[in-house]
């Protein structure tokens, strides 16, 4: 009988659910999440989404936080600022969270920043812009390493090989257009000269006319600043065009997806990145591999692709909320913020927190290292 | 500006125009034997390149392209029997309005099919970092496989539209289906066969190109906007001078770069096309005889 297939492995799913989730008690803690699932920066909301959804379950097994459970709420905004401002109205008003996490971008991270500032919802944003946390507003928090100091690491390596001119190519978006305004703003302190900076269409699908206008230029290296597959592009056109210049690529490249699609072409490519990625290959001795091989095989295991520092972003969000809650033994927003404030030497993906009321991001220049691609693989750059 | 930067700009505005004339090309059937414009045509180039992806994991790539396009071109006759039959009695517009969802249901299948990762195929010959020199230039061996294929559709279907009695009796639905059917075309058989060679020669497109641009789900509506631009730049339902609009199409995007950011090249091809409209309604090389028969 067809029912029969059905129903006994269903009554038996209900039966070891019941059995082995922890029973909880009191009302669920609500958490709402806002990642641009689908859409353009689906390659960064997606994993986001992925992650917490995993994060949120593994709490919930373990005994959630404070007995209670955990209720995560995921809006897909789309990366669309429109949509991000008109979810997070509704999970403070309708759905009466405790703290968002999210946004997945920094343009709808700056979209919602007073929404929630005013509403006294606490904030913790996923996307990179240093403006984001700076100025600092109470209950806003965000968990990657900010674009400057990528930018900074990127013309510390440039001095140390000898490259002074630069050609800088960006995606016409609010991550290209903020590194791109941070490239320019750190230039003259490295001393770096940019030859040439032009903004791209993220949706690009051939660069070659572009790189022709950067090579013309003679620069002695590209830097690309996207979130986009086009970055798999920049690094196949440039070496169709047979151009010598290094190519610098941001932190959005650290998704092993673009290096299988640039295949052989992105052998060599340079980008400061969190060591997520590569933590597998650092010593044991480094306090942070454990938790993060333990993320990159659990994700893995569940999701049968490879973790990428985005998905790390959710994560980190997921565990400092959870930390600063149980040491405010409370919910209130207030508190919670108060909490945040108060952790130190906290471990996540993106390296080692230590928020305070000045510090929103927690994070130091040392949460950052140059890597580079070797044989299909990130490695660290050396 | 050094000769061989212009001629480097030169190929990439080929590369541009062939990717452009591919995707348009699959336009100028279905509009041929129908007076539509099918919006879900960037979808079938989606569907090509990510079947093909998928399947050159476990097939020879000349294969995996062939069964890609067999599987694409079967949907094609699919969503026409099952969807747009329905509605073809309500006129043009009803059915345009019809591909135009029917595009935003296959991209949100594909996401849930593939997810929002990007794919790629290999290059035909050689592989990414593969360049061909040609007096000071340098550009990818794909771009033969592109320009060559394109060529290659275009002289086919041009033949078929044509010299065929098939091809002549499927114009004939275009021009007047009560028409045709006094004639003893079928035309719904005709419209199906449209669909289904439409949609698998925008899978060819789709594979072709996808080795250059990459293919994730949503790559179809920037495809189609750009094939769409083409098709009615040169005149709808002409090979041809598809083709010749997308060369000059491309060419204009590319020497743009040199002026204006590549974030705007949109903006000009938009504005040309625009221009070209108001002063032609029915594109460089359509006759305006034709274009006034049409119903919108």
């Amino acid at each position: 009988m067809r029912t029969d297939r059905i129903a006994k492995p269903a009554a038996f799913c209900a039966l070891a659910f019941f059995c082995f989730s922890p029973v909880f008690a009191a009302e669920a803690i609500k958490i709402g999440a806002i990642f641009g699932v689908t859409g353009p920066a689906a390659y960064l909301g997606a994993p986001e989404e992925r992650t917490a959804r995993m994060v949120v379950e593994e709490m919930n097994r373990s005994g959630g936080i404070l007995g209670r459970r955990i209720q995560l709420i995921v809006k897909d905004s789309g990366a669309s600022a429109e949509k991000a401002i008109s979810f997070a109205k509704q999970l403070i008003d309708e759905e009466e969270v405790v703290a968002i996490i999210g946004p997945t971008t920094s343009g709808e991270s700056m979209a919602i920043k007073d929404i929630c500032q005013k509403a006294g919802m606490p904030l913790i944003s996923c996307a990179s812009a240093e403006t984001i946390t700076t100025p600092v507003a109470k209950y806003v928090f965000k968990v990657p390493q900010k674009d400057n100091y990528v930018v900074e690491w990127m013309y510390r390596t440039m001095n140390k090989t000898g490259i002074s001119k630069i050609g800088v190519i960006a995606a016409n978006t609010g991550f290209g257009n903020g590194g791109k305004a941070q490239l320019e703003k750190y230039a003259a302190k490295y001393g770096i000269a940019i030859a040439i900076s032009e903004v791209y269409d993220a949706n690009a699908t051939d660069l070659s006319a572009l790189l022709t206008k950067v090579n013309a230029s003679g620069v002695q290296a590209v830097v690309n600043w996207s979130i986009e597959p086009a970055q798999s592009i920049v690094a196949k056109n440039m070496r169709q065009l047979k151009m010598t210049a290094q190519l610098f690529q941001s932190h959005g490249f650290a998704n092993i997806k673009y290096v299988e699609a640039a295949g052989e072409a992105a052998e060599g490519i340079i980008f400061p990145c969190g060591r997520l990625i590569v933590a597998d290959q650092l010593p044991d001795s480094n306090p942070q591999k454990k938790l993060m091989v333990k993320y990159n095989a659990d994700y893995k295991a569940m999701y049968k692709e490879d973790a990428s520092t985005f998905g790390g972003h959710a994560y980190d969000a997921l565990t400092i909320l959870k930390a600063a809650i149980e040491s405010a033994k409370s919910t209130d927003a207030d508190k919670i913020v108060k909490a945040i404030e108060g952790l130190k030497d906290f471990y996540g993906t993106a390296g080692v927190f230590s928020f305070s009321a000045e510090d929103h991001n927690g994070l130091q220049m040392d949460s950052i290292d140059m890597m580079t691609v070797r044989k299909g693989k990130f490695v660290f750059y050396q | 500006m050094p000769p061989e930067v212009v001629l480097q700009y030169l190929i990439s505005g080929l590369i541009y125009g062939s990717i452009y004339a591919a995707v348009a090309i699959g336009f100028n059937i279905i509009y041929n034997a129908t007076g539509i414009i099918n919006f879900a045509q960037g979808e079938f180039a989606m569907l090509g390149g990510m079947f093909a992806s998928s399947l050159s994991a476990r097939l020879p790539l000349a294969l995996a392209i062939a069964v890609a396009m067999v599987l694409t071109a079967l949907s094609g006759a699919v969503l026409e029997r099952v969807f747009l039959r329905r509605v073809a009695r309500g006129g043009v517009l009803k059915m345009i309005v019809t591909t135009i969802g029917l595009s935003i249901v296959i991209r949100e299948a594909a996401l849930l099919a593939w997810g929002e990762s990007v794919r790629t195929l290999p290059f035909f010959t050689g592989n990414e970092v593969s360049s061909v020199s040609f007096l000071g230039a340098n550009f990818s061996p794909q771009v033969f496989w592109v320009v060559g294929v394109t060529a290659l559709t275009v002289a086919a279907l041009t033949a078929f539209f044509r010299f065929t009695l098939m091809g002549k009796a499927m114009r004939g639905c275009s021009a007047s289906r009560e028409g045709a059917s006094l004639c003893g075309i079928d035309p719904d058989r005709m419209v199906t066969i449209a669909f289904t060679l439409s949609a698998g020669i925008g899978a060819v497109a789709g594979c072709v190109v996808a080795p250059l641009t990459q293919t994730h789900y949503a790559i179809g509506s920037g495809l189609a906007i750009k094939g769409f631009t083409v098709a009615a730049f040169g005149g709808l339902g002409n090979s041809v001078a598809a083709v010749v609009a997308g060369l000059f199409l491309g060419m204009l995007e590319s020497f743009s770069i040199v002026f204006v950011p590549e974030a705007y090249k949109d903006v000009v091809s938009i504005c040309v096309l625009l221009a070209v409209l108001f002063v032609k309604p029915s594109g460089l090389f359509g006759s305006r005889a034709a274009g006034a028969l049409k119903d919108y």
